[in-house]
């Protein structure tokens, strides 16, 4: 008569409070989300979409409430989460005086990478040959989001939190992007995605919570397009082309 | 000795718990008032104080011969020691000792960086009269104004550190992170002074063909004399005490004020959420979770 | 830990390698101090002379605050700071790391000053090896208590006023120190005497590398 174990949660935040100074990013929220799911997080600008990703990569301390990411405590075993969990974040985090080769180096040794993944990585987003010696401070913002996606992909953790991840990006990189987003999924990694714009972003997640002033104030769910991953929450089966379920 | 200056707990850490269900669920709490024995100890100790400087001004300008060798001069006795007392060894020691308890995770508590800087303060003020009273005192005596050795360059540069604590403190940060780098400042500082004193010690005693000068000022003191230099001890760490009493309610007062601001500026966040429509649920059976505090880090 | 290190000190360097800012802008700063002190002191080269351990030492501590100020603004670009954090690299080493970078640049500045200081001043090194000797220990020192104070305020904005009021009354031992063993190092010095300070140095090095190894990870995330 033993009860089904639950799925282990990728992220679990209960009444968490995090703040700025004086200033509460989050307000009191309550979030849960599976390992393996992509979840969209949306929201207006200011209302706490950036701060929540940044409290689950254990950048920012909570001041009240609950927090585990992984099954891990990140104000306890910081170093354990950090290299488990990437952030894509609106900075690169680029040394602008390194090439984009060796920034990419750096970075995925830095976070006790495979050296190996990362030639492939710099050929999946684009940067290589002059590209992948230029020096980083001479590039443009989308090539940036690049190297850090370069970054990211290379190192492939076990839970992504992408902060916008499309801005800046032009239209062939966010095919790109689209498609890693679907090959983390499809290799059971969770993904939560930060947008305050609907529309192609949808298409990734299973389901999407909605962020304003600091708490989670709505949740619906969503059906991913070509998706290989079938069970992601509640999804209403259909055929044919496929409507987003509000 | 334990002090009670707060009737209403304030530990200085950010939110209060919300009750449950209200929309806008913060409330504000009462700002921290001493209780009445913590009141009436503060005054004690403040007349104490008072009457034990004044008799020991008294004693030591009137009622006490002057030295043989000195003269009047050597009433700086019952002030100089007193103050350089307070100010390297109690005030710092008690700085040092309360930033390394804040920085311990089990008695992590505002109160002790509150009580660090607070005796950081009413510190600077007793060393700078330190070395006011100790350059008065050498003028006569040496000749200079002042002397380099490791006393008085050790105070000097603890005089020094000292401000940089304050103006660390200056910076306009969160509580907890303000109390960490100071917290910081402070043990760096305490391990740095006794590697200065050490090293202007050797640096007088080692260096070829100088004349070393004894800052020894103390003259040979007897019957009344060494009275008044213990009640001089005695009424000056009074003053010392009563002044860190009055600073960390200050500092107390503040903080609540603060922290005030934030349950206000967490209601105004809420309410924020509530006209963008949709009263704040979870995503997931909340309901049915106990909330658990986690500790501030 | 020591992986760590070595992957931000090569870093570091790398980086200096490509700016060059310790080389063009902190050096001439370095020679420029040197000589302004010469003007301060008079044309007596006898004073000057006898002068040069204590003014050697003070050019370098400028260096360092400019040294380690560099260290520290390489970080904020582009919020690398916070890249760092999110790798989850060992804090201790990235604090060795930083420090080894700030020491390997300091050697070279004050092998340059060294120099000056022959040229400039007239000083007549009798015991090398001590010179060379109080100059690493004494940079070991320097870089270790910098890259410390460079991080607990790497997040202030008044961190250019801020740095030198605070690092300097901590570095003072080393200036004590070098200076000494520098005189004693010198023609009509005492060998003898210059021992003692270098074991001074030694523990100063031991006991500030040790703090920062324990507490460069809680400093890191105050900031």
């Amino acid at each position: 008569m033993a009860p089904a174990a639950l799925p282990p949660s990728a992220v679990s935040l209960r009444d968490a409070v995090a703040l700025s100074g004086r200033f509460p990013l989050l307000a009191g929220v309550d979030l849960e989300v599976a390992v393996g799911e992509t979840v969209l997080v949306e929201g207006p600008n200011g209302a706490g979409k950036t701060s929540l990703l940044r409290v689950c990569a254990g950048l920012v301390p909570l001041a009240s409430g609950h927090l585990s990411v992984l099954g891990l405590d990140p104000s306890r075993n910081r170093v354990g989460v950090r290299r488990r969990v990437g952030l894509l974040s609106h900075a690169a985090h680029l040394y602008d005086d390194l090439t984009v080769r060796e920034n990419v180096r750096f970075a995925v040794r830095a976070a006790g990478g495979d050296v190996a993944r990362i030639d492939p990585a710099l050929e999946r987003w684009g940067l290589v040959g002059r590209l992948a010696k230029t020096s980083a401070g001479k590039l443009s913002a989308g090539q940036r989001r690049r190297v850090a996606l370069a970054v990211l992909t290379a190192r492939w953790p076990e839970l992504w939190l992408l902060d916008e991840p499309h801005a800046g990006l032009d239209a062939s990189a966010r095919l790109l992007l689209d498609q890693a987003v679907r090959d983390a999924a499809a290799s059971g990694v969770t993904v939560l995605i930060a947008s305050h714009e609907a529309g192609p972003v949808e298409d990734l997640a299973g389901r999407a919570v909605t962020v304003t002033g600091g708490r989670v104030t709505g949740t619906r769910d969503l059906v991913p397009v070509a998706s290989p991953v079938a069970d992601l929450g509640d999804v209403a089966p259909t055929d044919g082309p496929v409507a987003h379920v509000a | 000795m334990t002090r009670d200056l707060t009737a209403t707990p304030v530990d200085g850490s950010a939110a209060t718990h919300p009750p449950a269900g209200a929309a806008t669920n913060t409330r504000v709490s009462a700002p921290p008032t001493p209780s009445t024995s913590a009141r009436r100890t503060e005054r004690t100790i403040g007349l104490l104080a008072l009457v034990g400087t004044a008799a020991t001004v008294w004693l030591g300008l009137w009622v006490t011969p002057p030295d043989k060798v000195q003269g009047d001069l050597v009433r700086l006795v019952y002030i100089h020691p007193g103050v350089a007392w307070v100010a390297l060894y109690l005030a710092f020691g008690l700085a040092a000792v309360a930033s390394l308890l804040y920085l311990w995770p089990r008695t992590r508590s505002l109160f002790w960086d509150r009580l660090a800087a607070a005796a950081v303060e009413v510190g600077v003020v007793f060393n700078i009269c330190t070395l006011v009273s100790g350059s008065i005192w050498g003028k006569p005596t040496w000749g200079v104004w002042w002397a380099w050795d490791a006393r008085l360059t050790s105070t000097a540069v603890l005089l020094v550190l000292f401000l940089g604590y304050l103006a660390l403190r200056r910076v306009p940060a969160e509580p907890e992170v303000r109390a960490r780098r100071s917290a910081f400042v402070a043990l760096f500082a305490a391990v740095d002074i006794p590697i200065i004193h050490f090293s202007v010690n050797w640096w007088n005693t080692l260096h070829q063909g100088a004349t070393v000068l004894n800052a020894n000022l103390s003259p040979t003191i007897h019957g009344s004399m060494a009275w008044t230099l213990l009640l001089g001890f005695v009424a000056l760490t009074l003053v010392f005490v009563w002044m860190l009493l009055v600073r960390y309610r200050i500092g107390a007062l503040e903080d609540w004020l603060a922290a005030n601001e934030l349950d206000l500026a967490l209601a105004e966040r809420q309410a924020e959420g509530v006209a963008a429509g949709g009263a704040p649920v979870g995503s997931g059976p909340t309901d049915d979770f106990p909330t658990d505090r986690v500790g501030v880090a | 830990m020591w992986r760590d290190a070595m992957l931000v000190a090569g870093k570091d360097l790398r980086i200096e390698g490509r700016s060059r800012v310790a080389l063009s802008q902190v050096a001439p700063f370095g020679i420029v101090a040197l000589v302004l002190f010469a003007f301060a002191l008079g044309p007596d080269r006898q004073t000057m002379a006898r002068g040069a351990p204590g003014l050697f030492w003070v050019a370098v501590l400028f260096c360092t605050v400019l040294a380690i100020q560099r260290s520290v603004s390489v970080e904020s670009s582009d919020g690398a700071r916070d890249g760092l954090r999110l790798s989850g690299i060992d804090p201790a080493g990235l604090y060795l790391g930083k420090a080894v970078a700030v020491a390997a640049q300091l050697v070279v500045l004050e092998a340059l000053l060294t120099v000056g200081v022959v040229l400039l001043y007239g000083a007549r090194i009798e015991v090398p090896w001590m010179i060379a000797v109080s100059c690493v220990l004494g940079t070991i020192g320097l870089a270790a208590t910098g890259t410390l104070y460079g991080a607990l305020s790497s997040g202030l904005r008044v961190r250019e006023t801020l740095l030198p009021f605070l690092l300097l009354p901590i570095a003072a031992p080393v200036l004590l120190a070098g200076t000494r063993i520098w005189q004693s190092a010198m023609a009509g010095g005492v060998p003898a005497q210059g021992m003692q300070w270098l074991r001074l140095l030694v523990v100063f090095d031991a006991v500030y590398l040790a703090i920062g190894v324990v507490l460069f990870g809680p400093i890191q995330e105050t900031a």
